[in-house]
């Protein structure tokens, strides 16, 4: 007699018990400073890296701007504002040399927590095609196919290593498409950023692999405040992929980074991240708490810059990967998906700048919802005076599974060339019942359905992963979404 | 095949169904007629497991199986198939994929083999032809921008391709020219044989003269009110349904 009623309209509220199966803790001795910050904890992680005088300048010009600026409020998320005097601003597994030659050297116990995240930092064993920079806490350990890529004049390494051995490139670019007070958590991360990835591409050289950095936030107290630099000069091009992961703990963890993107002419960068860090329990307690800063910039004629992200992670995203089109005929792209479940909240989009003449933008963005959680779409469209002939394409869709999430759509559109052709679609649908119950009156169980019919809602931004990410960003999302239908 | 027995069922606590007996058994065709808001399409959800209708009471046996014990999709791929109405559009989900995922899934079941995609494109290629549909409607969305027309010729193509024991087809007629009506009609019959059964709900007797049934029910206010032959479908057709509520109304007809 119950059966057919009843049934299904548990299928939405029983939210999901997935665990997170990234985690666990590497337990590992690590070199840590103590919590707090201060001229002093900066100098030391500055130090600590050998760095050059004027990087430590940045630093601290960076820091005592910070001091002056609030945190902003305008985002669509709501939490505890982090307390900065009690997270530990450097931490680094302890290890015999400062930076390992190959994944030998590495210690067994940290090479099995990256063999445990399916991160392929065995260049034996590395998925063909995919150099990797593997970032754990504030350090870098160890960057694969490095020497094979030299041999084309293509740098690839850790952003301390980059510092060290091409100072010159990095005074040059660091800061120049995000300034270091260009917002509370950027001035942040210029004034403590510990590690992260350097990518020089030089004129006219195809990157011949996808290139990856893995981060993997470890120490409970520990923010991550990484730094990432891709430069691709006239008529280069790269694909870069980012992954992250973050153990469970019942605090929550900062991660606070910067990414700028410099394309010279006709250069292209692609940049693709599935960000899965830990998004706190189904309660809301714990999780990561993602504010970044990623930015590109499009500097020479015809150049090219597509963000690629599927957001599934994270108790807080708040995070906007833009483009500048300074230069004329520049494309801008951003395809996004963001899920959130249970008590998540992301706050995320893009803006695109068109500064240049006939420079073109398109937006893609996928929110999905379930649970208790609240996701929105926030993105500018700005066309400056200048821009003759700019055009811009936004789609934004949210899709809503069961009856206690929300979806928001934010899109600024500032346009002062009347040239310009802006164009703004927006849907919101809701993974119904009906919808299932199509699904299940063919045979097909309400799991694979849910899955079928956001893969499918997805599918615009999936195409644009490269083929490993889109195959592992499919079974994220199934993943995530389990057992959110009875 | 097909057993209900004294089925009450209710939406939002407002009864819907009011003791519903019906037999069906193998190798017939079944219609159930009646005015709008009479329950009938009600009937055919309760059947396939929609998940807004509370059964209140009764019992259904299918193929000897208590109906109310299965999950919407295990009662089809135990061969209960329902056409929609009104099919659902669901963007970025190929056609063809998830007639293959319905197959497959059905396939596992009965412990066939499943197909891989290009052994199904043979087969769906074979199967469109059945109900005339153009080979670019299994790349595009499920439903997606189809008229109404398209998504009745779909749900034809699914039920060709699923094979079930006993089709509940609701208002297959409605949105159909009768061009269209004559094809898919044929298809219908084309599919049915002595081991399936077939249940046509339907307002306008019209599509009764292709797909031809050996019974007619008569439904109103959640309750069957008259049975007999197919002729009961040309009456309906002559006399409309008043005269079979006033009967019922007067006590007269069972």
């Amino acid at each position: 007699m119950e059966g057919s009623g009843g049934r299904m309209s548990t299928t939405f509220n029983v939210v999901t018990s997935q665990e997170y199966k990234y985690g666990f803790v590497t337990d590992i001795e690590a070199d840590s400073v103590a919590p707090g910050l201060n001229e002093d904890v900066i100098r030391f992680i500055s130090a600590k890296k050998g760095e050059p005088d004027w990087l430590l300048e940045f630093r601290l010009k960076a820091y005592r701007h910070w001091l002056t600026m609030a945190e902003p409020d305008w985002a669509k998320v709501d939490y505890p504002k982090p307390d900065f005097q009690k997270i530990v601003y450097y931490s680094a597994p302890k290890a015999k040399a400062p930076k390992y030659a190959s994944m030998d050297e590495v210690d067994p116990e940290l090479r099995r927590t990256f063999e445990k995240l399916g991160v392929p930092i065995n260049e034996q064993a590395a998925l063909a095609g995919v150099a990797v920079d593997v970032v754990f806490d504030s350090v870098s350990v160890t960057t694969t196919y490095k020497e094979k890529l030299k041999e084309v004049g293509i740098i690839f390494c850790s952003f301390s290593e980059a510092v060290k051995e091409h100072p010159e490139l990095v005074k040059k670019y660091l800061g120049s498409v995000v300034p270091s007070a260009d917002n509370f958590y950027a001035a942040l991360n210029s004034a403590v950023f510990t590690d992260g990835s350097f990518v020089f591409i030089p004129k006219g050289v195809a990157c011949p692999m996808d290139l990856s950095t893995y981060f993997r936030i470890n120490n409970k107290e520990s923010g991550q405040f990484e730094r990432t630099l891709i430069v691709a000069e006239e008529g280069a091009t790269v694909s870069y992929l980012e992954g992250c992961t973050a153990p469970q703990f019942d605090t929550n963890q900062l991660h606070a980074a910067v990414v700028e993107l410099v394309a010279l002419d006709n250069a292209f960068i692609k940049y693709s991240t599935v960000q899965n860090w830990y998004a706190g329990d189904k309660n809301g307690v714990g999780g990561i708490f993602n504010f970044v800063t990623k930015r590109g910039l499009c500097k020479g004629k015809s150049s090219h810059i597509s963000w690629t992200q599927v957001e599934t992670g994270s108790a807080i995203t708040w995070k906007y990967p833009s483009c500048v089109l300074l230069g004329d005929d520049s494309i801008g792209e951003f395809f996004s998906v963001a899920l959130t479940n249970h008590k998540q909240q992301a706050d995320t989009g893009t803006k695109m700048v068109h500064i240049g003449r006939n420079t073109k933008s398109t937006i893609i963005s996928k929110g999905i919802s379930a649970g208790d959680s609240s996701n929105s779409y926030r993105g500018l469209v700005k066309v400056q005076p200048k821009a003759e002939g700019a055009r811009n394409f936004s789609q934004c869709d949210s899709m809503l599974i069961g009856q206690s999430c929300s979806a928001s759509t934010f899109p600024y559109i500032e346009v002062q060339n009347r040239s310009a052709k802006v164009e703004h679609e927006a849907t919101t649908s809701k993974i119904g019942e009906e919808q299932l119950f199509y699904f299940q009156q063919r045979g097909i169980p309400a799991e694979e359905a849910i899955s079928m019919i956001i893969n499918g809602f997805c599918k615009d931004v999936f195409r644009e992963l490269p083929m490993e990410f889109a195959v592992e960003a499919t079974k994220l999302l199934s993943l995530k979404l389990e057992g959110s239908v009875g | 095949m097909l057993s209900i027995k004294n089925l009450t069922a209710s939406i939002n606590g407002t009864p819907v169904l009011k003791g519903i007996d019906l037999e069906i058994k193998a190798g017939e065709i079944h219609a159930i007629m009646g005015p709008n808001g009479s329950g009938k399409s009600t009937l055919g959800k309760v059947l396939a497991g929609h998940p807004a209708y509370e059964v209140t009471g009764g019992e259904v046996l299918f193929e000897g199986q208590n109906l109310f014990e299965m999950d919407a999709d295990a009662r089809a791929r135990a061969g209960l198939f329902m056409g929609f109405q009104h099919p659902i559009e669901v963007p970025g989900v190929s056609n063809a994929s998830f007639l293959r995922l319905a197959y497959n899934k059905k396939a596992e079941a009965e412990g066939r083999d499943e197909l891989d995609p290009l052994e199904f494109d043979d087969f769906i290629r074979e199967k469109i032809k059945l109900v005339s549909m153009r080979e670019e409607f299994l790349d595009r969305s499920l439903n997606e921008g189809f008229s109404g027309g398209e998504k009745k010729r779909n749900e034809i193509l699914q039920m060709a391709v699923l094979e079930p024991k006993l089709a509940i087809l609701d208002e297959l007629d409605s949105g159909l020219d009768i061009d269209a009506l004559r094809v898919l009609g044929d298809a219908v019959n084309k599919l049915q044989r002595a081991d399936r059964a077939l249940l046509i709900i339907t307002h306008f007797p019209r599509i009764l003269e292709t797909i031809q049934p050996q019974f007619v029910h008569v439904l109103s206010g959640g309750r069957i009110l008259k049975s007999s032959g197919k002729e009961l479908a040309v009456e309906l057709e002559e006399r409309g349904y008043d005269w079979v509520l006033e009967e019922a109304a007067a006590g007269g007809a069972r």
